[in-house]
């Protein structure tokens, strides 16, 4: 009990079957406070699934998730967030339609009961967290843009920010630079670090470089299960990662 | 002001708004017979299920093809009330058993079904207005969307309930009046509603809620909920995630839709004066989303001239053309969905833009011409306007 108290998220024999392929098997993972841990992997090892599964989108067959003592398998989607679970996804979703702050006021969650939505008021408070979160994510000249014409770039930054809005202690990011140029990588690199001084991050990724700017831990998967865990450094020296990566 | 704002994005709105207030407020009313203001009302009042639609449909993307259940439970709430009190024992001496509607009696039913009961009282008929289609919607609601059914799979699930609710009516002539009806309706606590004077007064009474609905639609589209409706037509999963109870807001919105529906059946009752399942089957259900998707599922103003037109264009035509109406209406359905998704209220929001575009081209051809008028409105977004 008292030694792992200082994990935020502890997984334990996570696995998940899709009609008897085993799509993640015998996972378990220790999430650190404040901490960057990437997950990578060769397609297909299940780094996605692993991300589905703790935040409730896939329902896993066996194992637990356990978020600061409390058990989030089986729990509705929406309560796994509002317990302080964000997940961010590959692809930029954003509502297009609405302005950048529209989007930033929408994930605030002030208003997410249906009465309260319907009577949320956009205080100096909320006004005030919105500009601080758009000045994070460098979106601070472009509150009134609508969302869909923002860059590509801009647009994942602005989903990384919606995610800050809502305020979890844990971001999962699912290829958060995938489509990015370099300066644009660098920025996120360092966007990450910033968020990750009071809450924890989980990132998939499979730019090693990038992998290497952030990481506190790296786990590496293939084929559903854990093939190897530490530092960048360690797992890169890994004979069973060498053979994995450049083996093939 | 804060509060027009609330209400109105855009001054065009706020304009279209009020044209249309003043079309049914002062205009119809001068210019038309009582008879056909009365068809105006009857009309109006799909418009309360026309103004769900906007905030089911077009804003949250669910479309409903069995808003006539709601409708029809709307209105026959109003009509059992109407039909007890139309039976009075000694309007109905005649009848082997006095004091029960007189389809009953046909029926060889000797006593009120005791569901009929609580219909004997107006404060219960008018609360069971909006209760009764708002729960049957919360329960259909609750089971499907929890269960993530949705598109297609949601319109032919009502649609079927629309079957099985007007069949059910149909085949329980004791204690409905089956495919007749419920007919015969003449007074409300003692009034005469088929009166001109009554009429006339039920026509503004019909007004002046839809009006107000309709404010309340254009309330609720431009607070944050709204968005979030939108936000869940378009990205669902983003919205689960940002921690909202994405079944409820359905559930809430079918809820809401269903309830404006059953407001509008019941006035429906109240001027034309009957209720049949023929009102609540699957055609009607249909038509009503015609009624909107003409009009335009996106604008609250649009899906209320949608009924306007609609069924004026159905009367008109339907009296000339009998057998062709319905391949008509079934032509401009195709013909709105294949090529004005917003209907006609979607064609005038663009008609302004082209305009501008037009104005603008001419702008570029004629430098001269720098004074032409253009619409204050649109003018900021314009490259050439500084």
């Amino acid at each position: 009990m008292s030694t792992r108290n200082d994990y935020v998220l502890e997984i334990e024999d996570l696995g998940v079957s899709f009609d008897g392929f085993k799509a993640v098997d015998g996972f378990n993972f220790y999430l650190n406070a404040h901490s960057v841990h990437v997950i990578i992997g060769p397609n297909g090892a299940g780094k996605t699934t692993v991300l589905d599964l703790i935040c409730g989108k896939t329902k896993a067959t066996s194992g637990k998730v356990k978020f600061k003592g409390r058990e989030m398998r089986g729990l509705r989607e929406y309560r796994i967030v509002r317990a302080g679970i964000g997940r961010k996804f590959q692809n930029p979703s954003i509502y297009e339609n609405l302005t950048v702050l529209e989007n930033l006021e929408i994930s605030h969650p002030s208003g997410r009961s249906i009465f309260r939505c319907l009577l949320f008021r956009r205080t100096p408070a909320i006004q005030a967290q919105i500009h601080a979160i758009a000045t994070q994510i460098g979106l601070q000249d472009h509150l009134d843009t609508e969302a869909g014409i923002l860059s590509h770039g801009q647009k994942q930054w602005l989903e990384i920010g919606m995610l800050l809005m809502q305020d979890p202690e844990i971001i999962m990011l699912d290829e958060p630079v995938a489509g990015m140029s370099v300066r644009e990588r660098t920025e996120t690199a360092a966007l990450i670090r910033r968020i990750s001084t009071n809450r924890s991050v989980i990132v998939i990724e499979h730019d090693m470089d990038f992998v290497r700017e952030i990481a506190d831990r790296v786990t590496v998967m293939h084929l559903g299960q854990i093939l190897s865990e530490g530092s960048m450094e360690k797992v890169s020296n890994d004979p069973k990662v060498i053979e994995v990566y450049i083996g093939h | 002001m804060a509060m027009l704002r609330t209400l109105f994005k855009t001054r065009g709105e706020a304009l279209s708004f009020a044209c249309f207030a003043l079309l049914i407020l002062v205009v119809l009313p001068i210019a038309l017979p009582v008879f056909r203001l009365n068809l105006v009302g009857k009309y109006l009042s799909y418009g309360f299920v026309g103004i769900g639609l906007v905030l089911l449909w077009g804003r949250c993307g669910i479309l409903s093809l069995g808003q006539g259940v709601f409708f029809g439970l709307g209105g026959y709430c109003m009509a059992m009330f109407l039909k007890l009190e139309a039976s009075d024992p000694v309007s109905t001496a005649i009848q082997s058993t006095p004091g029960i509607p007189d389809f009953m009696d046909w029926n060889q039913i000797t006593q009120l079904p005791t569901f009929w009961e609580p219909f004997r009282s107006f404060p219960f008929t008018v609360l069971s207005i909006f209760i009764l289609p708002g729960l049957v919607a919360f329960l259909i609601g609750w089971a499907m969307f929890r269960r993530r059914v949705g598109g297609v799979y949601f319109a032919i699930i009502t649609q079927a309930i629309a079957l099985i609710l007007s069949l059910g009516i149909d085949g329980n002539q004791g204690y409905t009046g089956g495919r007749n009806g419920i007919t015969d309706l003449r007074t409300l606590l003692g009034w005469d509603i088929r009166s001109e004077h009554a009429q006339h007064v039920l026509y503004f009474l019909c007004v002046g809620l839809l009006l107000s609905c309709a404010l309340l639609a254009k309330y609720i589209i431009n607070t944050r909920f709204g968005r979030v409706l939108m936000a869940v037509r378009d990205q669902e999963e983003r919205v689960r995630f940002s921690g909202y109870d994405v079944a409820m807001i359905r559930t809430f919105t079918f809820t809401l839709a269903a309830m404006l529906a059953g407001l509008g059946g019941a006035l429906f009752v109240l001027q034309v004066g009957f209720m049949s399942p023929s009102l609540i089957g699957i055609v009607p259900s249909i038509e009503l989303v015609i009624f909107a998707a003409v009009g335009g599922r996106l604008s609250v103003v649009g899906a209320m001239v949608g009924c306007l037109l609609v069924n004026f264009g159905k009367s008109a035509f339907s009296e000339a053309y009998p057998d062709l109406w319905l391949y008509l209406m079934g032509g401009t359905f195709i013909a709105v969905v294949m090529f004005f998704p917003d209907g006609l209220a979607g064609l005038f929001s663009k008609w302004d833009t082209l305009k501008y575009r037009a104005s603008s081209l001419l702008n570029r051809l004629l430098p001269g011409r720098s004074n032409a008028p253009s619409d204050p409105s649109i003018t900021p977004a314009s490259p050439s306007a500084k």
